[in-house]
């Protein structure tokens, strides 16, 4: 299987993690990856307003790199990209008096786009394409004994003709952690909004829903949190430094892609897990489990 | 808080700019309070997301530019998913944003940022505050 790929900005930098262990991942599984030749920042938000034509411009652009590498399907790993290339794409497939004027905005592009790229998340190409069944019989390190809450936010779910699961009580990333071995826990928050953007501003408001997510997980018993999207990573792994603050008797929990336990289960070496880039280092709890 | 409303703001064109960069129909809302029951933000509101569709229904234009809630809703699409009447009550708040960043009314200004407000911060992070804050 062969997939053209869109990484987006945070990939390459502080989400390095999330982009070596899904690569190395997917190498594990048998898919050839190709990373989009010039891609450029998707615009990180779908323009909700209904006249604002010039930022769909970005996501379909890079749409159009992908037909020019003769790919109908591209695949994205972070939550917000999937939502913002996924939702444009929709807007032009049904609209297309707006697709003829982004086409014509973009005059100097050779490819005229034509709606036709399908976006698909890594996660869908996990259950749907690869099958979970098959992902088990590649797993070599069962992640024996623990106990992973996942955290879905909101861009992966909502609004609900984008999700790929249900958006009030998504499943897909349990059902992924079972595969691997873990035991997936539920918990009330899973789906509520960390605070995104808010975090440059309004801090205090992203270290309360940080206090509230993560110590609901914790009261479920959760031993990690795993996440899909690099600025829910950022606001419930970094931003523990001033929720300890803030609240003394917060303890601490580590925040993983989904990705990352993946990896591990499949046989990636650690050098792939990126470990350097998390605030709460996932080490200590990782080795008396013996996953690493 | 007492509220005038008269029949020249129901007409106000603002209403209808409203509708139209939201694509939504505002009197479709029957307030039935289930977006702002699910609203993770609404503490930081001082008008929730049910009365921010009623304040738009009867043109009260400067209560809404005015208001902090527009800022603090993050767009989680939350309220949109749960709405029964299939409103998108986040792109009403979208276009009461647009209406203030497409006068130059930003709500971040970039050079103002400090260093502690950009340190460590992801692009994703950036990127995603400045299209919402800024025009
Ligand atoms: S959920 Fe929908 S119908 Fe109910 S108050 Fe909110 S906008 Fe109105
Ligand atoms: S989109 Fe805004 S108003 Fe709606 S639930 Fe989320 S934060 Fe609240």
């Amino acid at each position: 299987m062969k997939l053209s790929y869109f990484p987006g900005c945070t990939l390459k930098n502080h989400a390095k993690n999330f982009e070596d262990s899904a690569l190395c991942s997917l190498a594990k599984l048998g898919v050839e990856v190709e990373e989009l030749h010039r891609w450029n920042c998707c615009g990180t938000v779908f323009s909700l307003a209904t006249d604002d034509l010039i930022h769909h411009l970005a996501p379909i652009r890079n749409l159009i790199r992908a037909k020019e590498l003769n790919s109908d399907i591209l695949m994205v790993l972070c939550a917000m990209c999937y939502n913002t290339l996924k939702r444009s794409n929709e807007r032009m497939k049904n609209d297309q008096e707006s697709l003829d004027i982004v086409n014509d905005l973009m005059y100097k592009e050779e490819v005229k786009y034509q709606g036709d790229v399908k976006i698909l998340h890594m996660l869908e190409i996990l259950r749907d394409e690869l099958k979970f069944e098959n992902i088990a019989q590649n797993v070599t390190k069962a992640l024996k004994d623990l106990k992973v809450a996942n955290y879905y936010g909101c861009y992966l779910i909502r609004p609900q003709e984008i999700g790929f699961d249900d958006p009030e009580n998504p499943t897909i990333m349990e059902d992924l952690t079972s595969v691997l071995g873990a035991t997936p826990v539920d918990f009330p928050y899973k789906t509520e909004c960390c605070g995104a953007y808010l975090t440059v501003k309004k801090p205090d408001t992203v270290v309360e829903r940080t206090h509230q997510i993560l110590s609901s997980a914790q009261s479920m018993g959760a031993d990690v949190v795993a996440v899909s999207c690099p600025l829910c990573a950022f606001n419930l792994d970094q931003r523990q430094k001033a929720t300890v603050t803030k609240y003394p008797e917060f303890k601490h929990i580590p925040i993983l892609y989904f990705t990352q336990l993946l990896a591990i289960a499949l046989g990636c070496p650690e050098d792939s897990l990126r470990f350097d880039l998390h605030y709460i280092d996932p080490k200590p709890i990782l080795k008396e489990k013996d996953l690493i | 808080m007492r509220i005038n409303i008269s029949r020249k703001t129901i007409r106000d064109p603002f209403v209808q700019k409203v509708e139209e960069l939201s694509g939504q129909n505002l009197l479709a809302c029957y307030q039935c309070g289930k977006c702002s029951a699910g609203c993770p933000a609404v503490d930081d509101m001082d008008i929730l997301p049910n009365q921010i569709i009623r304040y738009a229904q009867l043109g009260l234009k400067d209560e809404l530019l005015e208001s902090r809630a527009i800022w603090v809703c993050a767009s989680c699409m939350t309220c949109n998913v749960r709405c029964p009447k299939g409103i998108n009550i986040a792109e009403v708040i979208e276009a009461l944003r647009q209406l203030l960043l497409r006068k130059r009314k930003d709500h971040v200004e970039i050079k103002e940022l400090t260093t502690a407000e950009k340190e460590d911060v992801p692009p994703i992070a950036l990127i995603s505050c400045f299209r919402k804050f800024t025009s």
